[in-house]
């Protein structure tokens, strides 16, 4: 009887090209996703050697770090260098023979988005991008992760990667989740309780029940915010629900392409007795909605808690809480609930699909936003925004005050004009509280789509429950 | 790339932990279409006000370490996104050495593609080297990849560990790619009977 595999070992020993005595590996790469703030110098150091994209059939770019998100992005990028990144793209896209969808098509968005919508993320796969978000694709049973831009022209060139097996972590959410609590309060659960440096040096598989009812979307949020617990991937084991979300995309098989490639897809799961590095549970029960109060995702507690104390944490942590009490104008003591936001962007790969902007109009239905709040949705991607336009849910952002935007990473990482303005406090659905991310000295707090339109018309962070 | 033998020079301290690629070097500076230029962004938002004055207090802006060819930091250090925009900005600074008890995992193997030299230790021997880098000018540390070795200024020597094909590529100044094009036959091999096993894919 062969040795018990976790799913990653499976997925893992399916893609070697070649193995070095040593355990380096030459992986396969089946899916490389490209987007233009981390591509520029790769397609540059192509050119410099004259190479070419190896498989070009397999590379899929998109634009969505600088584009614009407001309706006249039609008319061309005002910043000069954002503009010339995004024609790099195109340019590049073009010369070299990749899949491509410029910012004039209704199926642009953000890359982690775009990929598992056109059907390009498949089970059992490997994908990369040169983002540390890829590991959203993960969700759908796929090894995904980040890469620098050096290792994005290694896969242009080679349609490989030169690796390391990782160790094999089980994250387990167990029974149900209560009212109120979603995907995004369970991977920031997890960074809670492991740390942001919890999960280096391995791949995270996340199973259980609270994650089996998880839809396709919400496993997508889950597996998204593993690398801000610092793994090289998330994973989730493929089930009925991937599948179906996976059949009649237009780049998903079809006929008995679709038959061969299902038989594979139900081989991929971890065996039983297969042995796992770490073990992490949590009950699902346990977990309340949650929000950030630091500068680090791992800085997150229940909305119903306090700002800590930082002498209450120790070594380098003391130091570090101290210094983002003081970025984010806070007081150790000070109730969660009572931190007032001007600010409040639903969006991101990570909170920017459909369910997510379903469950923020539920709460927002019939209510306004807080009087000088300023509230931005930004969909995922075209094919989102149009879905939720049919929807009626666009509709309800509208009256109840938000802008309605086109898609991009928009006030993620604010590399775009949708920035906070120094001293500005947001509530955001996306993934990192890091000074400055959303713009020079702005306050960001994480929190669910939910919990990001309750806080929206209460303009304070709000514990969802208390709306519902 | 550049190859990395040894190096000695004098090491900044900064034992702030989870360092994030974001402090780094903030997003503004991402939206250059090249690789070089970025030293002077280092830091960019710790480092400068609003003016684009330098901050006295930051640890680069000091006159002892406004030289400093390495780095003692806290752990997690290079948190967040994948820019590769942070190692290129650490080596055009003149940086070629990271020092800290752990650090993420895609920065970690992104310095090793521009001959900058990330090296885990154990806490107290961070901590050791972290005083010593405190002392300033005075205080040169060496670093001998290929023993394996790092000396402080007193004199003592910490043994690291390291992968042996990254510290030969480090060695040597390898390309990757030229490596990776070596074993073509490998991925046309592959290739081939992946299109038998996963025509799909």
């Amino acid at each position: 009887m062969s040795t018990p595999k976790t799913l990653y070992d499976k997925i893992w020993n399916a893609h070697i090209v070649h193995s070095d005595p040593d355990g380096t590996c030459l992986l396969y790469i089946d899916r490389h996703l490209v987007h233009e703030v981390t591509s520029p110098q790769a397609f540059e150091g192509l050119r410099l050697s004259g190479r070419k994209v190896r498989a070009p059939e397999k590379t899929i770019a998109v634009p969505d770090h600088n584009v614009p998100t407001t309706e006249n992005r039609d008319d061309g990028i005002d910043n000069e260098e954002s503009r010339i990144q995004v024609e790099a793209l195109d340019k590049n896209a073009k010369d070299f023979g990749v899949n491509y969808y410029p910012v004039s098509d209704i199926r642009q968005g953000i890359v982690h988005i775009v990929g598992p919508e056109q059907g390009w993320t498949l089970p059992g796969m490997t994908v990369v991008c040169g983002d540390s978000h890829t590991a959203t694709h993960g969700a759908f049973g796929a090894l995904a992760h980040g890469i620098g831009t050096s290792e994005v022209e290694h896969v242009l060139a080679t349609q490989t990667l030169i690796q390391k097996k990782s160790k094999n972590m089980k994250v387990e959410i167990t029974g149900k989740l209560m009212p109120g609590v979603t995907a995004k309060d369970i991977t920031l659960a997890v960074i809670g309780e492991t740390g942001t440096a919890g999960g280096t040096g391995y791949v995270i598989e996340y199973c259980g029940q609270a994650i089996r009812e998880l839809s396709m979307e919400g496993r997508m949020t889950v597996c998204n915010m593993a690398i801000e617990g610092g793994a090289r991937a998330g994973l989730i084991a493929p089930d009925e629900k991937t599948y179906e979300y996976c059949k009649g995309r237009p780049h998903s098989p079809k006929g008995s392409s679709w038959e061969m490639a299902l038989a594979y897809w139900k081989t991929l799961f971890s065996d039983e007795d297969a042995a796992f590095d770490k073990i992490v549970n949590i009950k699902g029960e346990d977990i309340a909605p949650l929000v950030t109060w630091g500068t680090s995702p791992e800085d997150v507690l229940p909305i119903t808690a306090a700002v800590p104390d930082p002498e209450s944490f120790s070594g380098g942590k003391v130091e570090a809480v101290r210094r983002s009490l003081e970025y984010m104008g806070l007081q150790a003591g000070q109730k969660l609930s009572e931190i007032e936001i001007d600010t409040v962007f639903i969006g991101s790969c990570t909170n920017g699909r459909i369910e997510d902007l379903r469950a923020a109009s539920e709460i927002l239905k019939g209510k306004k936003i807080k009087k000088g709040m300023r509230a931005m949705v930004v969909p995922g991607s075209g094919l989102v925004r149009m879905q939720a336009e049919e929807e009626g849910i666009a509709e309800i952002f509208r009256e109840a005050g938000f802008e309605w935007r086109l898609a991009g990473c928009s006030m993620c990482l604010a590399m775009n004009p949708d920035q906070l303005e120094e001293g500005e406090r947001c509530a955001s659905t996306s993934n990192r509280n890091f000074e400055g991310r959303q713009g020079y000295r702005g306050r960001t707090h994480l929190v669910s789509p939910a919990m990001a339109a309750a806080a929206a018309i209460t303009g304070k962070l709000t514990d969802v429950r208390e709306i519902q | 790339m550049e190859k990395f033998e040894k190096l000695a020079g004098v090491a900044a301290p900064m034992p702030l932990v989870n360092i994030d690629t974001d402090m780094i070097i903030p997003k503004v500076f991402l939206k250059t279409i090249k690789r070089s230029g970025l030293g002077v962004n280092l830091f960019d938002e710790m480092r400068y006000d609003r003016e684009g004055n330098e901050k006295p207090d930051f640890v680069l802006n000091k006159p002892q370490y406004r030289n400093a060819k390495i780095l003692v930091a806290g752990d997690n250090f290079g948190c967040g996104s994948s820019r590769e925009h942070a190692p290129w900005a650490i080596a055009d600074f003149g940086i070629k050495c990271v020092i800290s008890t752990s650090f993420a995992d895609i920065f970690y193997n992104n310095c090793f593609k521009n001959g900058i030299l990330p090296l885990v230790l154990p806490e107290d021997e961070v901590d050791t080297l972290m005083k010593d880098a405190e002392k300033g000018a005075n205080a040169f540390i060496e670093v001998d990849l290929e023993n394996q070795t790092i000396v402080s200024s007193d004199g003592e020597i910490f043994r690291f560990e390291v992968d042996p094909f990254k510290k030969h590529c480090l060695l040597n100044g390898l390309d990757d790619i030229g490596l990776t094009m070596e074993k073509e036959n490998h991925i046309t091999a592959y290739e081939a009977k992946a299109s038998q096993q996963f025509p799909w894919a």
